[in-house]
């Protein structure tokens, strides 16, 4: 029977790869985390899933082009990533289009246009990698990508963080004080790609969003403000991150869907129990005050 | 703040839904300091007039004047605020919003404005609902917190879009002392009401409109049974074959 120590420290002591799992992990939830909870609070949960697929006919270009290389995948990525969130913010702000519709119509384009580059060439084998990562292979540059990512997104969310919140609780009152919330709106959209494209190695594209949408949603169950709010979520991705990594190396599972697995443990264990609004809280009857 | 002295010139505004006038050929001015209460139908284009002067809507024709503040210096309150009520953001922060015009989105709110903002609070009576989440307000409490809000924006024009809606006879009373209390300031009113008796006893000017001009002016004077009749004849369904309108009033 193996002690606490072997179980829950010995993986990251005796391998390398274990080690800059983490620190990847680490990273991300630093980036993603804070992000998740921005995109919930917008009633935007689904646009990091539509911008995970939008990001594939960038990385598909970049293979084309460049081979297998990480960086040209991740550049192409990035660079498509922008190019979808930017005309779909667009057509928002200038038409009456909703914000979903439009990112869910310019996804759509991406992901054909991502399809059809990749079926008229290469192997769908290295975009399975794209779509899903290998974070138990991230190397030294990925790290320093992660690590760059992260400190740009939490800095970036700390200068704006003001304009952001009024942004996405009373967008029209900004409108009225000319208060400039579109470029504050876009500003957060390029982190959003930015965290995806962080996640491309380790996790995947796919996966990343899991990190970004599970932690933030169970994050509303137990906090009531936004500032504990963004603490909570980013902890949270941490703790996903480290615990899914130990199942997956005693379990013998996948590493990316294993931490993504664990969210989902956790955001299951947020509805059920969780403090504001959970499905026990509400049925329990608490008593209640003379006034 | 100085004395402010904002007026609004509307020069033959028309604003229009798929072509269709909500406002048709306005012209008329909200001189600095006037108390005008905006009277008329269900979609005679009173919000839409609000929205135009705020700068959200876009006029298909003619233009609106500020003369003496710029756009970012009106303090409007919509009449459904767009606001997500489960938002977890407390009540003092939501009133703080205000002092956007002072510190942007950067600047630093010191405790000097964050008295302020507790003072607004109290004066739309609201005291001790400081940390309160605002999904934990009534409909009635959360538009006296946007009413305080408006307050702390401390903007020389303020334009209330029903204003009163929800609110019980107690409170609107004490708003309508706050708004009073604005006049009194030499700020510019503009507010869109149903209740005439209100706005016969609270609004020395009056612009009833129905989609046109019906009358503008001291309120008595306005608001008489022929002109009341006048605007309720307006009809609200749009005609699909209309003509296109070819008004050209000259520049008032």
């Amino acid at each position: 029977m193996p002690g606490p120590y072997e179980l829950l420290l010995l993986p990251f002591v005796e391998y390398g790869f274990m080690r800059r799992a983490l620190v990847a992990c680490f990273g991300l939830a630093i980036g993603c985390g804070p992000i998740g909870v921005f995109l919930i609070l917008r009633r935007m949960s689904l646009v990091g899933d539509a911008m995970s697929h939008a990001v594939l006919p960038g990385a598909a270009i970049a293979f084309l082009m460049f081979g297998f290389s990480l960086t040209a995948m991740t550049i192409g990525g990035f660079l498509v990533g922008l190019a979808v969130a930017l005309l779909a913010g667009s057509v928002t702000r200038l038409t009456p289009l909703r914000e979903d519709a439009s990112f869910a119509a310019l996804f759509l384009i991406s992901l054909a246009l991502g399809v059809t580059l990749v079926s008229s060439q290469g192997s769908s084998v290295d975009l399975m990698h794209l779509l899903f990562g290998a974070i138990l292979a991230v190397d030294n540059p990925a790290l320093l990508l992660i690590a760059s990512i992260a400190s740009v997104s939490v800095l970036t969310l700390a200068v704006i963080f003001r304009a952001l919140v009024i942004e996405c609780l009373d967008p029209a009152f900004l409108r009225s004080v000319h208060g400039g919330g579109a470029r504050f709106h876009f500003l957060f959209l390029v982190l959003v790609v930015l965290n995806l494209v962080a996640g491309f190695q380790s996790l995947g594209t796919l996966m990343t969003v899991g990190l970004m949408m599970l932690p933030a949603a169970s994050a509303r169950f137990w906090t009531a403000g936004i500032g504990p709010m963004l603490v909570f979520s980013a902890c949270a991705a941490f703790a996903c991150g480290y615990v899914g990594l130990l199942v997956s190396y005693h379990a013998n599972l996948p590493s990316g869907p294993s931490i993504i697995l664990t969210a989902g443990a956790l955001y299951l264990l947020s509805v059920a129990f969780g403090r504001h609004g959970g499905l026990v809280s509400n049925y329990l009857r608490a008593p209640h005050f003379q006034r | 703040m100085r004395a402010p002295n904002a007026s609004i010139r509307i020069d033959n505004l028309t604003v229009a839904y798929d072509r269709h006038p909500a406002v048709h050929h306005l012209c008329g001015a909200f001189e600095a300091g006037s108390m005008t209460a905006i009277v008329g139908p269900n979609g005679a284009g009173k919000s839409s007039l609000l929205k135009a002067i705020v700068g959200l809507l876009r006029p298909s024709e003619g233009r609106v004047d500020l003369t003496g503040a710029l756009p970012h210096d009106i303090a409007y309150l919509p009449q459904q605020a767009e606001i997500d009520r489960q938002f977890p953001i407390p009540v003092l922060d939501t009133v703080a919003m205000g002092f956007w015009r002072r510190c942007g989105a950067f600047g630093a709110i010191d405790g000097a404005m964050r008295a302020i903002a507790r003072d607004a609070l109290a004066a739309v009576g609201l005291r001790g609902f400081e940390s309160r989440p605002i999904g934990t307000l009534s409909v009635g409490q959360f538009q006296r917190v946007l009413f305080a809000r408006v307050m702390v924006q401390d903007a020389p024009v303020i334009l209330l879009d029903e204003p009163f809606n929800a609110i019980d006879t107690r409170t609107t009373d004490d708003l309508l002392d706050l708004v009073r209390r604005w006049s009194g300031e030499r700020r510019t009113i503009i507010a869109v009401l149903h209740d005439l008796d209100q706005v016969r006893s609270n609004f020395p000017e009056t612009l009833l409109i129905s989609r046109e001009r019906i009358g503008w002016g001291a309120t008595a004077d306005t608001l008489t049974a022929e002109n009341l009749m006048r605007a309720r004849q307006m009809s609200e369904a749009w005609d699909e074959r209309a003509p296109l309108c070819d008004v050209h009033p000259g520049r008032s």
